[in-house]
């Protein structure tokens, strides 16, 4: 009799694929202010050997340390809630002003049973806040989504020099934190 | 007090394959006179990002050394970055502060630092492995030897005067810039 197929193992939960696809792509510097929605994530880059990872004080630093590691032929990603990409409008700019390839995903906060309401003024214009941008944005609402869609984001971003947001909606990034 | 254009000019005699990123405005003036430079990156735009690129390119070239020449209210406006730096303490960036005590592009209203707030001991608690404050043009040694060669993150603080300079206007094309500096640092393609 055939064995029942094994249940999907934690190692292969959305961080892990999101990792999976930094390393595919070259990427060498994640920058990111610590996060829940983002904590596996941020540690399988800190114990990755090929990406340098940089806690920032501020989102706001994100998009200049994105550019210094373009300068250096590096490759960069960041990582941040919703609440940050308003920390970083202004910076946002030196992106488009050089054309600089980023990726940036951004959990969802103030969009689904969050327990802080003050998260969704941020949290409603997030998206239109990354359009106006001048970002690509992408939104991953189910977990089977998230390596096709991260992997389409980077080959836009790296391929002609785009800055691609990915929006991991709140619904499905509390599930894997236990908030629900 | 130090004259801004002097002092830069000494540091960067005699360069190398030194790499300088300047924050917008009058720092960016005062390295553009010294001869537009292809291993030169002029920001011009997001005030308060110059020590976040200058972290990264460090970060992504430890082959290299990196130099960061901003003004005080660049520095002042992402104040985080010295301490993001402190936690991943490059050995090969230097940030090098002309601190006027003013802004001078909008017209010379007094900055934080006018009121005795001190970026240097701000460096200091940021853990920067070297801290030198410099008021006078013989500092430019002490602040060459720190560029040059001394393992860092290390934070030159020069106390310079605020009489105004002729703009010296380089490059804004963005993605100019960026393809030189690429191409001149010899930076393996993305």
């Amino acid at each position: 009799m055939a064995e029942p197929p094994a249940p999907s193992a934690p190692a292969a939960a959305w961080p892990d694929r999101i990792h999976a696809v930094f390393r595919r792509n070259d990427v060498a510097q994640v920058g990111y202010v610590p996060d829940t929605g983002h904590a596996r994530l941020i540690s399988l880059c800190q114990q990755d050997n090929e990406i340098v990872d940089v806690v920032l004080a501020s989102e706001a630093e994100g998009p200049g340390l994105v550019l210094g590691a373009a300068l250096g032929g590096r490759r960069a990603a960041l990582l941040m809630q919703s609440s940050g990409v308003g920390n970083c409008v202004n910076t946002f700019s030196l992106l488009r002003n050089c054309g600089i390839a980023c990726v940036i995903l951004v959990t969802m906060r103030g969009e689904f049973d969050d327990f802080n309401p003050w998260q969704v003024p941020m949290g409603s214009i997030t998206e239109q806040t990354l359009k106006l941008a001048g970002f690509l944005t992408y939104r991953v609402e189910h977990e089977e989504d998230v390596e096709e869609i991260v992997a389409a984001g980077c080959n836009m971003a790296f391929g002609g020099n785009l800055q691609v947001a990915i929006l991991l909606a709140q619904r499905m990034v509390d599930r894997h934190t236990g908030h629900h | 007090m130090l004259d801004r254009r002097e002092f830069v000019a000494r540091l960067l005699a005699d360069r190398g394959d030194l790499l300088v990123v300047t924050g917008l405005g009058t720092a960016t003036f005062d390295v553009a006179a010294c001869g537009d430079h292809p291993l030169n990156f002029y920001l011009w735009s997001a005030m308060g990002s110059t020590a976040a690129v200058g972290l990264g390119l460090a970060l992504a070239r430890p082959d290299r050394r990196v130099a960061v020449i901003t003004g005080d209210g660049d520095l002042l406006m992402g104040l985080g970055t010295l301490a993001t730096i402190g936690v991943k303490q490059p050995a090969n960036l230097s940030i090098v502060v002309l601190d006027n005590g003013h802004y001078a592009a909008t017209g010379m209203q007094a900055s934080h630092t006018a009121a005795g707030i001190d970026l240097a001991r701000t460096a200091e608690a940021c853990r920067f492995a070297h801290v030198a404050s410099v008021d006078a043009l013989a500092g430019a040694a002490e602040t060459r030897k720190l560029l040059y060669g001394a393992d860092g993150p290390n934070f030159i603080l020069a106390r310079v005067a605020s009489t105004r300079q002729p703009r010296i206007i380089p490059s804004r094309d963005g993605h100019a810039i960026k393809q030189r500096f690429l191409q001149a640092s010899g930076a393996q393609p993305l």
